[in-house]
């Protein structure tokens, strides 16, 4: 599809990496083992730090020699001053933090855009299991039983967008993902596996 | 070029031709700073690494200590083909004034020819960190690839950074702290006073003594370690180790032997302790310890300490650490990002407590090899 996709990032992130503007400056919150923040120094020369929760992972992310620092979006962000950079960036963990409204609200208080992507709970193939098993799902992109999963606050596209009206907040950019390919907005909330948000507090 | 398969280790000392002005407004006359270095400064002077001994550390990195005989003290990270590659840096280690293991300190002699004793002026890490600027100077090192220092050695790299902001392109600071809390201090009073209380002390003046073998305060100092040394140690650690083991004996005795396997290793430790190192030096370098508060330097504010950093860093502590436990480290962290300084932190978890950043962990080996490059 393209240059990041193929150099083998997670969907999500490829389409992070793809709309990041060259040269700016990043916040990957919940970095992981810094793939993302990697790319976009090394294809984008952004200048990136990271935050993560996991030592192993931090351990991985100096080891290339990333500037990352173990903490917890729940409650270390209020450390980094207001629009400190460019992008702050959450993949794949607004639905693991205590309290996701005020992660986002930190995360656009830091950046001066935010990058947002989560697994939509609304999938079809999610609402046919539920409805069906009558049971938590166990999907591919939600593979945990619930009562180990780091994913304690599930949430839907329409829930977010609600959530984003409701604080005024401004969507600059969305992508939604069925299977590793972008589908259409249409009934994303249906449709869609994974979203990407861009988001500002612009006018 | 062939690759070096042993990197030169030199022993060398440098004596400052001008007195060394020191925090507390006196002069250090005739200041001496011996240091080691290890592996090849190039031609650039630009793949230098600094590294800052703890408390009762030496320059003696990696060759083997003088009185001990043992290995150098961090032997396991520094040499070829180690986190910190001797092969690709040159590697310094200064030992801090008011040591005594060859530069200046409380047991070296005045310009005058006498034992400085408690004459000797009070220091502060500040002043350790000026002696390591001279080497540096000496050297023609304007700016080092790296420096490192874990505990004290912490300090000492927080403290360079902060004041010689253009001296160095990263600082590695683990298990350390910027500034002593009233616990730290509290434990080195202990350690001062069981020095001060030993009648062998004499006010400092105990040089001459010891010179015609008589008796220096080794029991106050041996007991001054011991106490140090529980706090280097984590409580599972001990009980580990230990627990309430009975040392050569299938009975308690009833008495104040050392019945407890933890009292016997304890004992060993102060009284060891006590062939390396001098009382007196002891005493100055708690003390430089206590008065360390880097904010304090800086109007109040950690982040004032490092506005004028272009530096890197990277800061670990240590789940089981309690002396500087990673709160401290946190504090840190939060000053540098505050300035938006690149900064990476991570807590460690191993089971040795704060003596962790000198033993085995491997995570750590791993953060120091990524973080030096």
């Amino acid at each position: 599809m393209n240059a990041a996709m193929k150099s083998g990032l997670r969907p999500d992130l490829a389409i992070i990496a793809e709309n990041v503007a060259a040269g700016s400056s990043v916040l990957d919150v919940g970095c992981g083992d810094g793939t993302l923040m990697q790319a976009l120094r090394d294809g984008s020369g952004c200048a990136t730090r990271g935050m993560e929760i996991d030592a192993l992972n931090v351990g991985a992310c100096v080891a290339k020699g990333l500037s990352v620092i173990q903490g917890d979006a729940d409650t270390d962000l209020s450390f980094y001053p207001d629009n400190s950079v460019d992008y702050a960036i959450l993949s794949q963990t607004l639905q693991t933090t205590m309290r996701p409204d005020q992660v986002l609200e930190e995360l656009l208080r830091i950046g001066r855009k935010a990058f947002v992507s989560f697994p939509n709970f609304a999938h079809w193939r999610v609402r046919t299991s539920l409805l069906w098993n009558g049971r938590m799902p166990v999907t591919r992109l939600l593979p945990i039983a619930w009562y180990e999963t780091p994913n304690i606050h599930h949430l839907t596209v329409n829930d977010f967008r609600a959530l984003l009206q409701e604080r005024g907040i401004t969507v600059e950019g969305r992508w939604f993902l069925s299977g590793d390919t972008q589908c259409s907005a249409a009934a994303a909330n249906f449709r869609a596996e994974h979203a990407v948000f861009l988001l500002s507090r612009a006018g | 070029m062939a690759t070096v398969l042993n990197p030169p280790i030199e022993n060398r000392h440098l004596d400052l031709d001008m007195p060394l002005l020191l925090d507390g407004g006196q002069m250090l006359p005739c200041a001496r700073i011996a240091y080691e270095t290890c592996g090849t400064l190039n031609a650039a002077k630009d793949n230098a690494i600094l590294i800052c001994h703890a408390l009762t550390g030496d320059q003696h990195v990696v060759s083997n200590h003088p009185k001990t005989g043992k290995p150098g003290w961090w032997v396991r990270m520094v040499g070829p083909g180690k986190p910190i590659d001797t092969d690709r840096f040159f590697v310094i280690c200064a030992n801090v004034i008011g040591s005594c293991m060859g530069s200046t300190g409380p047991a070296s002699n005045d310009p005058e020819g006498q034992p400085w004793g408690m004459r000797f002026p009070v220091i502060t890490i500040r002043d350790m960190v000026r002696g390591h600027i001279a080497v540096l100077d000496s050297l023609g090192i304007d700016s080092l690839h790296a420096l490192v220092g874990g505990s004290m050695g912490g300090m000492q790299a927080l403290s360079l950074a902060a004041n010689f902001p253009e001296r160095t392109r990263a600082v590695l600071v683990l298990a350390s702290t910027a500034r002593h809390s009233a616990q730290n201090i509290a434990f080195h009073e202990v350690g001062r006073q069981a020095i001060m209380a030993d009648p062998e002390w004499r006010d400092g003046n105990y040089y001459e003594a010891k010179a015609s073998g008589g008796k220096g305060p080794e029991k106050g100092l041996s007991v001054a370690r011991m106490a140090a040394h529980i706090t280097y140690l984590s409580e599972a650690g001990l009980t580990e180790k230990f627990g309430r083991r009975l040392q050569n004996r299938e009975e308690k005795t009833f008495g104040f032997d050392a019945d407890f396997q933890i009292e016997s290793y304890l004992r060993y430790q102060g009284l060891s302790f006590t062939d390396r190192f001098d009382a007196n030096s002891y005493l100055y370098i708690t003390r430089a310890m206590d008065y360390f508060d880097l904010a304090e330097e800086h109007g109040g504010m950690l982040a004032n300490a490092f506005a004028k950093s272009k530096a890197r860093y990277c800061l670990v502590s240590f789940d089981t650490d309690w002396l500087y436990p990673t709160a401290e480290s946190r504090n840190v962290v939060h000053a540098l990002n505050a300035v938006g300084l690149p900064v990476s932190f991570v807590e460690l978890s191993a089971p040795f407590g704060h003596d962790s950043f000198l033993l085995d962990v491997p995570a750590l080996d791993r953060v120091v090899q990524g973080f030096i490059g």
